[in-house]
């Protein structure tokens, strides 16, 4: 049978070109949102930034001290010690979770119940971290408090995407590596864990965002004190108010112009911190893993 | 006669399948061994009870016995790490670390405490001359083993194996994945080996086990149904099984 029809003959889809045509909308709205909130935020907060705004004090009184230098320590302090806490418990538990337990019911049971930690909302954390944390442990209202119960928050978040990253590291790695006779722990620590590190870092990337973000959860247990912090040790026992917090603070009470400017150059704050912990996550990341 | 490797009596159990049914054969050393039969008979599964991998395997079981020098690998005092030192193994798709060419080599002799910079350099080069692919990636030791081809990656893995000194290679469809050229390098290069180690290959390829095995084992759905010099299973197989299959009636 013959037939020579010409090959130049491709018919464009009616259905190809909708999709093609739905999935440029919806890339075009979704980019244009962030910009949207991006932009806003950045036009209204930067004409009020400067460098006293971050290096001076706040005060609810008097009205001269308008800087958020204290609320800048206490978002530090609690990110770095949330993840002081969090990040070795949850690598830990992702490790034993994937490399060592048996894969059965428990294991199974335990990851189901992660999951739906990590979608509890967070007030509920927050909750019960200021029932357990600062009045059974008697923590008070403080810094500390506030990471422990950061830390439960991050926890499952930690747990699951580190576990999804050392599950996909390929079989055939760890199988190289124990035919040329290494132990296990060094299968892990050493081929495994390695392949896995831009996922790991991915879940530590999450839990700062989340951490960053929060501000239900810490409202009750690290609370709202602005004071400037009297010692780099003693700071941890006392309360602080996080930026978000501040943010909330300052946006709830603004009936000005210019305490409104205060709130959007918060946020612009917000959002530089949050920029700069991703740039510095991703480059530990391109550092450690080189191959 | 010497022989490295004794299997008596192996069972092997993949949960209630019976994946290998009474395993006898000796295996002499300084010799090339190969496994051949139609796919799913048992051979990769063979291989892999030399070194233990099948350990694993989840819900595994496995009776008889594996003597290597003789003794019995499957004895509950024996130290798994020597084991595989000294059984080392070629999976049938190149397998290398996600580290560079150099570390990749280093990694098996690190394991069991050279520590030494200078050796290590030396066992790197030597292990790479040894699959002639020094002079392929001299020049980029220390760029990541995956960015070089899938032939050159087998070499490397075999280097790799070569690092650690073994004694007895297990290598596993080694060629399965390559090209003409780089296949005629492997083959070349496990005549070579045979010199100084004990080799067992799985291969799919009649004219492969032909080439380069002295004594062949012809397995069908979990026996040894003929295990003979090379030249005796090609040219005159007491089993018609084999006969038909090396003929290429089934399989
Ligand atoms: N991990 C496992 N769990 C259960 N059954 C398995 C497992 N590995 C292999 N088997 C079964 O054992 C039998 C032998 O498998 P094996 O991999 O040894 O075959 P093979 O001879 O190497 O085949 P091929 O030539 O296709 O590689 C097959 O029927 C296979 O399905
Ligand atoms: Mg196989």
């Amino acid at each position: 049978m013959k037939n020579n029809k010409s090959l130049y003959n491709k018919k464009k889809s009616i259905s190809d070109m909708l999709l093609k045509f739905l999935i440029y909308l919806s890339t075009t709205i979704t980019i244009s949102i962030f910009l949207s909130i991006i932009i806003y935020i950045l036009y209204n907060g930067i004409p009020y930034l400067s460098l006293k705004f971050i290096s001076t004090a706040y005060s609810e009184i008097d009205s001269s001290l308008k800087g958020i230098l204290p609320m800048l320590i206490n978002t530090m302090y609690i990110v770095i010690i949330t993840l002081l806490f969090a990040v070795p418990i949850g690598i830990a538990s992702a490790i034993y979770l994937t490399q060592y337990a048996k894969q059965g019911k428990l294991v199974k049971s335990i990851r189901f119940t992660t999951e739906i930690l990590s979608g509890i909302p967070s007030v509920i954390f927050g909750l019960f971290g200021y029932t357990i944390f600062c009045v059974i442990l008697g923590l008070g209202t403080s810094i500390l408090s506030g990471c422990l119960t950061m830390m439960l928050c991050v926890l499952p978040t930690i747990i699951r995407t580190s576990e999804e990253a050392l599950l996909s590291v390929p079989k055939s790695y760890k199988e190289g590596a124990i035919a040329l006779g290494a132990g296990k722990l060094r299968v892990v620590l050493e081929i495994i864990v390695p392949s896995a590190i831009s996922g790991i870092i991915t879940s530590i990337i999450l839990a700062i965002g989340r951490i960053v973000g929060e501000s239900a959860a810490l409202l009750y247990t690290s609370g709202m004190a602005y004071n400037m912090p009297k010692g780099m040790f003693s700071h941890i026992f006392s309360s602080g108010r996080t930026l978000t917090l501040h943010l909330y603070q300052t946006a709830k009470q603004a009936n000005t112009p210019d305490s409104f400017s205060q709130a959007f150059a918060t946020a612009t704050i917000l959002l530089i911190l949050v920029f700069i912990l991703n740039v510095i996550a991703s480059t530990i990341s391109k550092i450690v893993k080189k191959y | 006669m010497s022989f490295k490797v004794d299997i008596q009596n192996l069972n092997l159990y993949y949960g209630d399948f019976h994946a290998l049914k009474d395993i006898n054969i000796k295996i002499r050393k300084n010799s090339v061994t190969a496994f051949i039969g139609p796919s799913g008979c048992g051979k990769s599964t063979c291989l892999k009870s030399i070194n233990r991998m099948n350990d694993l395997v989840p819900n595994c079981k496995i009776k008889g016995k594996i003597l290597i020098d003789n003794q019995n690998i499957y004895d509950s005092r024996t130290n798994l790490n020597l084991l595989r030192k000294r059984a080392g193994m070629v999976f049938q798709r190149p397998n290398p670390f996600p580290m560079s060419i150099y570390d990749n080599i280093a990694y098996g002799p690190r394991i069991h405490k050279i520590k030494n910079k200078k050796i290590l350099d030396e066992i790197v080069e030597k292990s790479l001359r040894s699959v002639y692919l020094w002079d392929e990636v001299k020049d980029r030791l220390n760029k990541s083993a995956l960015g070089i081809s899938g032939g050159q990656q087998q070499r490397l893995c075999i280097a790799r194996a070569l690092a650690v000194e073994p004694q007895i290679i297990l290598m596993d469809e080694p060629t399965s994945a390559l090209d003409p050229l780089s296949t005629i390098k492997i083959e070349d290069l496990v005549e070579m080996l045979k010199v100084n180690y004990t080799v067992i290959i799985v291969t799919h390829n009649m004219q492969q086990a032909a080439r380069i095995s002295d004594t062949t084992a012809f397995f069908l759905s979990g026996n040894i149904v003929e295990y003979a010099n090379t030249s005796k299973i090609f040219n005159n197989p007491t089993d018609k099984r084999t006969e038909d299959y090396i003929t290429g009636r089934f399989g």
